[in-house]
């Protein structure tokens, strides 16, 4: 059995190589392809996780051993599968929704001349995250992990041809290779403490360390998940990587990649456990970028860069359920799996909508679309709920079980983490509910309004540009684009209550992360009703503001705050000023110091040489008499020379 | 007779030389004064060879006559040819090897 | 006696050398595919030396020797090690790649006269260019290996001078100043090098009464040779002058960019790829062989110049206006890697050195070839003079980008493991220079992909909108090499077994071992 695991990366590669490799040839039949692979891969994941769940709980560790990879001496780095439960779990999510958007995409990229390479591109991203999650050391996951950042790379630049998207393509990239410089320190501050960086025998001898080693390793990986996962302070790129196509925002920016970091500091459990500083940092960051993804997420008018606020602020939350500890690991994954479901298909309803609407993203151009679109209308609604946490709905559990054991890590921290849980649950419930209402409802803003770009330079253009300008006709996306929608609207409904009746996720879960249940200072039936009221609070602020009355179609100026947030909450144009300025500033002086230092010290050496020579030229000037006087003085010289040898 | 005398009548015989080579212009002279440096040279040398009873000395002055005559033979068809070629006997004339 | 393979595959190009300048002006097409087939012949000769060699047997292998001057006791003494045979492969597998890349190069240059051959000249250059790299590469014997240093500098001043770029901004007068001053600065910067290292070698025979690196290094080992401390540090700087200036290390690095910049695509390859591999292949080799205590002495130093090589040669290159001198600071960046790596003295370090010149070598064949197509097309180095050229050419943008993401060390192609490599074997004894060289990968994604996104992607210019992908001869070129990227990338054992013989004997050479980790839960 344990020989199937390899085979679930190399399904999705081979339909990457087959497509990016196959040409032209292949344009008629690609997206089939690689849509079938997924679903292999899909298939094959189905088996393995009958047999796990065949075991007994201690047995359900597989590993498959391939070949030794950089085999240098004291350095052996393998390429070794681990499945266990947290993989299984994975792998499960990946190939599931992987396949879902694969078929989505179908309808929706059928348009595209480039769809084949957009497909391999796809079955990439599906191999390296699969390596990722599957590895059994941190070299191999490293490689998994700049893995999923190229795939990221190449699909928000997928429309290379519009600048703002290989900018983005390009900021995506570099900001996650500043997360990885943290995890390849993590790797080599492991390999120095422990001689060996695979996750056998790091978990089983952290305790055998320093807790400041730990400490420093626990950060190092923080910081790596920091940037996959889009974190503050390196959150930025999420917000530009909506330059890419819908699917791939559902896809890797929404369920997956995004998620990553998640995973890391889940899968690191030994060492973060016996590093509590660094999970205190841990939950900070996660707590403040759950508030900082909502705000955000509340004043963008672009339904994609909402959604992406909205994706940066539930990350958050799962940051800060893995940064508890053993309390908050199970929950950060079971919310990290629900949130696959309902993001993905609020992405998915996101690009439907922006297929029947020309490609508009800005959401005060939408309204009054639930007529024209029905299922668009119920699986987002769907989704809208189970993000909010609506009772019985699969974001309720999962949520309500991380804002509890945010209060049950006790003490200060508690309270202070578990009101920035709840303030974010009401937060989330007003943006949401904004973006419900701006869409669906009230008056239909697109009618007589060719949709061009305002004037209002705070408003990011539209971000593809490919449709016409012509008043848009809204209407339902094809068959192949509603059925992925469907599933994972059901997903969304069913999945909280499927894993928390029974703590079955829980007892799944729980031989690989461990878990405690942490001294709660509320009940949880208290904690339940707080959540509500802080829901009910948010959903009736949106309503006053968005729903009683009409909405305009060009954004207000807006507060200090909104304006600030329409601009990211100018983390760039910190970074703008800081980094981008700061460093052309000093790349340019260094080229002008290159060449007038050190290659001016190497030219003014060649000139003074010739400097010199000029002027020793000029004694050879062609009279017989003054060669002789320099040999009359020569001579007197060393007869006067020997004189003074002689008298010494 | 002391034989320093003679000595001192080679060092003013190539000073004069010396300093008609350095001061002259024309080729001519110029040559005369080098033949009056290697005289005063050879007066030494067999002054010297005298003072040493021995004729290391007057050997080196046969030598030095011999290389002064075949320089004569060079230096007058040089100075002949440069004659024809610039109508001038001056060396400053002939200042063109350079640069 | 054995076959000498070693003196066979040195000789083979420097025979195709002469036979290729020897044939008539008209039958150019001929000498091409003579060179061409020369080449082919010694890649297969190093194959041979490849399957021949046995890691685990001798340290050097396949030896030659016979007396030459022997006034000097100066023998021709040949013998290759693990990292020598990595090197050499390189050598002899890029070089047919190169001629075909640059199969047009010397083409504009004929005029059409009987005896002006600049095709000729340009396959001919290439053959002695690439027997004098082989020769020093198998080199045992001091004076020999200088004498063929030396010698490579009139070949590549040939190429780079006579055969270099001419596209330039400012006309071909432009292009044919900067030429020749940049193939000057190159000759001058080397025999500068060249010179103080004969100093060296002369002082070294004179302490040592030898030239032979093994009677050396064993008269070292077992003490019957001792060398005052002044002296070992005097004579070592030498050596490592003329290798640091070859390689290049910052603040020597300065001929790299003129001359990568004004020679064609094939020839920078050659420098960057080969020649320059020559100076680190040599640190390892001479420096810390026969001067073991001096490398360790000297070894903060180097590593701090190493670093500010990785930094500014990335930070350079990030503030380059053009093509293929971007792609020489990116390089000056790598060879930082790979001396840190050597100066490490850690086996993962100089496993990893020895593996980053293999594979710098590949990455870079890849993205300077690539780029010279580019430059031949449109005919300026300008980055801003190309845009949106993946939407017509999207299989050169596409072979470009995986140069690109070879260059910033992604994992999955070769590069990234020999750069890990050093960054680990570095970390191990050196934390706080190993963490900071890591800013090096941040940087190198940056130069990489602002290259790729400024020149590939965005609108179509007009000025590239006509542009031809990549021709069949053009893919068979870089076709091969990006499969062999790949290929490292994920199976790098074959090579790494070899180097890693060679690799424990430098360091029992010098006399270290690896840290010991903290905690010991390898096993």
């Amino acid at each position: 059995m344990e020989n199937l695991i390899a085979l679930l990366i190399a399904a999705p590669l081979l339909g990457a190589a087959v497509l990016l490799v196959g040409g032209r040839r292949l344009d008629a039949v690609g997206h089939w392809i690689g849509t079938l692979l997924a679903a292999v891969s899909f298939g094959i994941g189905l088996v393995l996780f009958a047999d796990l769940l065949g075991r007994s709980a201690d047995q359900r560790t597989l590993t498959q051993h391939l070949f030794s990879w950089i085999p240098v001496a004291g350095f052996q780095a393998d390429v070794t599968f681990r499945l266990d439960q947290l993989s299984m779990t994975f792998v499960l999510l990946i190939t599931g929704v992987g396949s879902l958007i694969h078929l989505y995409s179908v309808g929706y990229m059928e348009h595209d001349e480039r769809r084949r390479r957009f497909f391999g591109y796809l079955n990439l991203f599906l191999a390296a995250m699969l390596l990722l999650v599957l590895a059994d050391n941190y070299l191999l996951l490293y490689f998994g992990w700049e893995g999923v950042g190229l795939a990221s790379y190449l699909l928000i630049g997928f429309w290379q041809h519009k600048p703002g998207a290989a900018t983005a393509a390009k900021k995506a990239f570099l900001v996650n290779r500043v997360g990885d410089m943290g995890l390849a320190i993590a790797i080599m501050l492991m390999f120095a403490t422990f001689g060996t960086f695979a996750f056998g025998p790091v978990f089983s001898h952290a305790g055998d360390t320093s807790e400041g080693r730990l400490t420093a390793i626990a950060l190092m990986l923080l910081l790596a998940a920091c940037g996959k996962s889009a974190q503050v302070p390196l959150q930025s790129w999420l917000g530009d990587a909506m330059e890419g196509p819908t699917p791939v925002s559902a896809l890797i920016h929404a369920a997956t990649m995004v998620t990553a970091g998640v995973y890391l500091i889940v899968r690191s459990a030994a060492v973060f456990n016996g590093a509590p500083s660094a999970q205190l940092v841990v939950t900070v960051v996660g707590a403040v970028t759950l508030l900082f993804g909502a705000i955000v997420g509340c004043a963008k008018d672009d339904i994609k860069k909402a959604l992406a606020g909205s994706t940066m602020s539930q990350i958050g939350y799962m940051v800060l359920a893995a940064g508890l500890g053993p309390i908050g690991y199970v929950f950060a994954i079971m919310h990290l799996v629900t949130h696959g479901f309902f993001k993905a298909g609020l992405f998915l309803g996101a690009g439907s909508v922006m297929h029947g609407m020309n490609d508009e993203v800005d959401m005060r151009k939408y309204g009054g679309l639930r007529k024209y679109m029905p299922v668009t209308f119920i699986t987002f609604g769907l989704g809208y709920l189970a993000i909010i946490g609506f009772p019985g709905l699969s974001g309720f559990f999962s949520k309500d079980k991380i804002i509890e054991a945010a209060f049950a890590k006790g003490g200060t921290e508690g309270w202070i983490l578990g009101g920035a849980a709840l303030l974010g649950a009401a937060i989330t419930a007003f943006y949401m509910t904004r973006v419900m209402l701006l869409t669906f409802f009230g008056e239909e803003r697109w009618r007589n309004r060719p949709t061009a770009s305002p004037a209002e330079p705070d408003v990011e253009p539209a971000a593809e540009d490919r449709g016409t300008r012509a008043e848009p006709h809204p209407h339902e996306s094809p068959r192949v684009m509603t059925i992925p929608m469907i599933v994972l609207a059901v997903g969304s409904v069913l999945g909280g209550a499927f894993f928390s009746i029974g703590d079955r996720f829980l007892h799944w879960l729980e031989p690989v992360t461990g878990h405690s249940e942490g001294n709660s200072p509320l009940s949880a039936l208290t904690v339940t009703a707080a959540t509500m009221v802080c829901l009910a609070i948010g959903v009736a602020i949106a309503w006053a503001q968005y729903g009683r009355k009409p909405v305009p179609v060009v954004a207000p100026r807006g507060s200090l705050l909104t304006r600030a947030a329409r601009r990211d909450l100018l983390q760039d144009d910190f970074n703008h000023v800081v980094l981008v300025r700061g460093g052309e500033h000093l790349t340019r002086s260094l080229v002008y110091l290159d060449h007038t230092l050190i290659d001016g010290v190497v030219n003014g050496t060649a000139a003074s040489v010739g400097g010199l020579s000029g002027r020793m030229r000029r004694l050879q000037n062609g009279f017989a008499r003054s060669y002789a006087v320099s040999m009359f003085g020569g001579a007197a010289l060393l007869v006067a020379a020997t004189l003074l040898m002689r008298a010494v | 007779m002391n034989p320093v005398n003679y000595l001192y009548l080679a060092a003013l015989l190539f000073t004069i030389g010396a300093t008609g080579v350095l001061i002259r212009r024309n080729a001519i002279v110029i040559f005369m004064c080098i033949e009056l440096m290697l005289n005063a040279c050879n007066l030494a040398l067999v002054a010297f060879s005298r003072m040493h009873g021995n004729l290391d000395g007057q050997i080196i002055a046969f030598f030095t006559m011999v290389v002064a005559a075949a320089e004569v033979v060079v230096g007058l068809a040089i100075i002949v040819s440069l004659f024809r070629s610039r109508h001038s006997a001056s060396v400053d004339d002939a200042s063109l090897m350079k640069l | 006696m054995s076959f000498p393979l070693l003196t066979a595959t040195a000789v083979l190009p420097a025979v195709g050398a002469i036979a290729t300048a020897a044939v008539p002006a008209a039958r150019r097409t001929a000498a091409k595919w003579l060179a061409l087939a020369v080449s082919l012949g010694t890649l297969a000769l190093a194959v041979t030396i490849l399957v021949r060699f046995d890691p685990g047997g001798a340290r050097y292998q396949l030896t030659e020797s016979h007396s030459w001057i022997a006034a000097f006791g100066v023998r021709y003494e040949l013998g290759v090690d693990g990292i020598a045979v990595a090197l050499i492969g390189l050598t002899a597998l890029l070089v047919p790649f190169v001629m075909l890349a640059g199969w047009h190069d010397a083409d504009q240059l004929e005029t059409g006269s009987r005896r002006w051959r600049p095709t000729q000249g340009f396959f001919a250059l290439i053959l002695a260019l690439e027997a004098m790299v082989i020769i020093s590469f198998e080199a045992t014997d001091v004076f020999l290996f200088y004498i063929f240093f030396e010698a490579m500098l009139i070949p590549l001043y040939f190429l780079i001078g006579g055969f270099g770029d001419r596209a330039h901004e400012h006309g071909e007068k432009a292009a044919s100043t900067q030429r020749s001053y940049a193939a000057v600065k190159f000759l001058l910067y080397n025999l500068a090098g060249g010179l103080i290292m004969l100093a060296a070698v002369i002082g070294l025979y004179v302490v040592a009464g030898s030239f032979s690196l093994t009677e050396i290094a064993q008269a070292r080992a077992n003490g019957s040779l001792h060398m005052a401390t002044d002296v070992e540090r005097w004579l070592f700087l030498g050596f490592f002058f003329a290798f640091a200036v070859k390689a290049p290390l910052w603040p020597l690095h300065t001929w790299l960019p003129n001359a990568m910049q004004e020679s064609t695509a094939p020839v920078a390859v050659l420098i960057t790829a080969v020649v320059d591999k020559v100076g680190t292949f040599a640190m390892l080799r001479f420096c810390l062989q026969l001067f073991p205590e001096a490398s360790k002495w000297a070894t903060p130093v180097i590593l701090v110049l190493a670093l500010i090589s990785i930094i500014y040669g990335a930070l350079l290159a990030v503030g380059q206006r053009d093509i293929k001198r971007l792609i020489a600071y990116a390089s000056i960046s790598h060879f930082g890697f790979i001396i840190m790596g050597i100066f490490a003295m850690t086996s993962q370090g100089q496993s990893g050195a020895t593996l980053y010149m293999v594979n710098h070598g590949l990455s870079t064949a890849v993205l300077m070839l690539i780029a010279g197509f580019l430059i031949s097309r449109r005919g300026s180095r300008l980055i801003a003079d190309y845009g949106g050229v993946q939407k017509v050419a999207p299989v050169l943008a596409g072979t470009f980008l995986i140069g690109s993401l070879a260059t910033l060390s992604l994992p999955g192609l070769a590069p990234f493991v020999s750069e890990f490599l050093v960054l680990v074997g570095t970390f191990t004894r050196y934390p706080a220079i190993g963490i900071a060289a890591t800013f090096g990968i941040v940087l190198a994604a940056l130069y990489s992909l602002v290259l790729y996104q400024r020149t590939m992607t965005g609108p179509v210019k007009k000025e590239v909108s006509a542009m031809p992908d990549l021709r069949v001869r053009e893919l068979v070129v870089v076709a091969p090499l990006v499969v062999l990227l790949i290929f490292l990338g994920v199976y790098p054992k074959p090579v790494a077994d070899i180097v890693n013989p060679a690799v424990k004997q430098t360091l029992s050479d010098v006399h270290k071992t690896d840290p010991k980790p903290e905690v010991e839960a390898a096993k």
